[in-house]
């Protein structure tokens, strides 16, 4: 296993935000997690990256304890996240933004290459190179959120919401790209609140609950389980009173 | 008018040196959002030593301001490992308090015997002072030392920051701390660059303060330092060339004052206009007005 989380806890003050996940990621997979607002998932890739410690349980990442690791040393091994909210510099400018995401690299023509396949990805960041982040519209600033977050070539992405706030044709554009850089061997855990997308790239999936893991299968059956379908895949007003 | 043109440029002098203490000012606050009293005092601690350096051990000027900026260096990064991180996630009012403490720390201990000790010194030149008459204006050479520094220091950390993994790391940071840490930016080592980089700065201010206004003792940062924290204000707190605009219109506020009006007036129409500037441009002349990010 390329991740591996057993009985992961982790409070806010005296809130009881996660309660015990575990869960794993194979080399090469594109894992979901999938539940409602506040139901833990962000919570668990915070932990997951280091921005906030757990109070038990064991984060192991490629044979390596992360579990108290600084956020910054989890970078440098390969665990990279694109965090919820994209989080870009918008005082930076795109190619500032790029640089950023390369800061654990030294090896300037490596960098180089890197930065042209970002720019395969998303022709779009090389036109606005020069621009100052703050002024990308919201796809362009989740494309830049992902292509930041590639510049460290990682060994696995953690992706939160990159569908968040984005039209219908923008979503399919960002999730055919996540595909393709899975097939090109980055592995993926995926947090997303559209089910519906993010069952139809992934692998495996685990559905949270009030920070507990309540299901997990293969996308597949996910997809076809009777309350993945009632909670997160059907009518959109009985997901809202739901929720 | 030659008396306005002189006031002008003994007021540039002045906003030149505030300029470097302001910068410390609004690098720090632009990174932890912390205002950093004790900043006042590490210039005076930056005079000290700059006064040790070229009047004591009779040093060459340049190596006496590098030396002072080293030290200076070092004490605030020392400062802000011993009395800011430990509080880096405490209410902002516990490292506030901590930041007064601090700078009555610097001040008191100062003034032992054994450290700089609590009287006045008279700083000698560090070079024979000349006199030019351009236009009907005396310029000395200290004014022309103090400009070419404050240059020179201000391009250098234009290029730092715009242009180097450092600066731009400080400008992420600043913007988004866990967001900086998702890039692999070991955060602390970034502040600690902030507040060395800000206290050399200052150190340099101190030792041209020294050279300009040439009398130096233990509580000397604190109004320099207020002044400096109002320009940095008045320019719009975390924006760097806000400081220096800020400054140099300080500058030019106090000495235009004392040389029209009273110099009894200058601290209250220097003040005046900070509040009026605030109560047009509640976030300073260059700063961006907008709600603050959580």
């Amino acid at each position: 296993m390329m991740l591996e989380v057993s009985d992961l806890h982790v409070y806010y003050g005296a809130i009881h935000a996660l309660q015990g996940i575990s869960l794993q990621v194979g080399e090469g997979e594109i894992v979901t997690l999938i539940g409602a607002n506040g139901a833990g998932k962000s919570t668990t890739l915070r932990a997951l990256s280091g921005l906030i410690r757990p109070r038990a349980g064991k984060v192991v990442f490629r044979n390596e304890d992360i579990t108290r690791k600084p956020a910054h040393e989890i970078v440098k091994l390969g665990l990279v996240q694109a965090p919820e909210g994209r989080r870009i510099f918008a005082n930076l400018t795109v190619a500032e933004n790029l640089e950023m995401g390369a800061y654990t690299r030294s090896d300037r023509k490596e960098i180089e290459a890197s930065r042209e396949r970002v720019f395969r990805s998303f022709p779009r960041l090389k036109e606005r190179y020069h621009q100052m982040a703050g002024t990308l519209s919201g796809g362009e600033q989740q494309m830049l959120a992902i292509g930041r977050a590639l510049m460290s070539r990682p060994t696995m992405l953690l992706l939160d919401e990159p569908s968040m706030g984005l039209s219908p044709i923008l979503v399919d554009e960002i999730f055919a790209i996540i595909q393709e850089i899975n097939q090109q061997g980055t592995t993926v855990l995926l947090v997303e609140q559209n089910a519906y997308m993010a069952l139809s790239i992934a692998h495996r999936a685990y559905v949270l609950e009030t920070g507990r893991i309540v299901l997990s299968g293969t996308a597949q059956e996910l997809r076809e389980h009777p309350q993945v379908r009632a909670a997160y895949l059907g009518d959109v007003a009985e997901v809202q009173e739901a929720g | 008018m030659h008396y306005l043109l002189q006031q002008i440029v003994n007021g540039l002098q002045l906003g030149l040196i505030y300029a470097l203490i302001a910068l410390g000012y609004t690098m720090v606050y632009g990174i932890i959002k912390l205002i950093n009293f004790a900043h006042g005092d590490v210039f005076m601690v930056g005079a000290f030593l700059g006064y040790y350096g070229f009047a004591v051990y009779h040093l060459p000027f340049y190596l006496a301001v590098v030396i002072a900026m080293i030290g200076c260096a070092i004490l605030g990064v020392t400062i802000e490992f011993l009395a800011y991180r430990p509080l880096r996630y405490a209410p902002r009012i516990a490292a506030l308090i901590t930041a007064i403490g601090v700078s009555l720390f610097l001040e008191y201990f100062s003034s032992l015997k054994f450290a700089f000790g609590p009287d006045y010194r008279t700083v000698p030149r560090p070079f024979t002072e000349i006199h030019w008459q351009i236009a009907g204006t005396t310029i000395t050479n200290t004014q022309v030392i103090v400009a070419v520094v404050v240059v020179v220091l201000l391009a250098f950390l234009q290029f730092l920051i715009y242009h180097t993994k450092v600066g731009k790391a400080m400008r992420a940071v600043s913007f988004d701390h866990d967001a900086a840490r998702l890039m692999g930016i070991n955060v602390n080592t970034v502040i600690s660059a902030t507040f060395g980089l800000g206290s050399a700065l200052a150190a340099a201010g101190g030792t041209l303060y020294a050279v300009a206004y040439p009398q130096i003792w233990p509580f000397m940062g604190i109004m320099p330092g207020l002044k400096a924290f109002t320009a940095a204000v008045l320019g719009g707190i975390g924006n760097i060339p806000g400081a220096v605009l800020g400054s140099l219109l300080m500058g030019q506020i106090e000495v235009l004052t004392a040389g029209f009006i009273s110099s009894n007036f200058r601290d209250v129409i220097a003040f005046s206009v900070l509040i009026l500037v605030l109560l047009v441009r509640p976030a300073g002349l260059l700063g961006q007005a907008g709600p603050e990010k959580v």
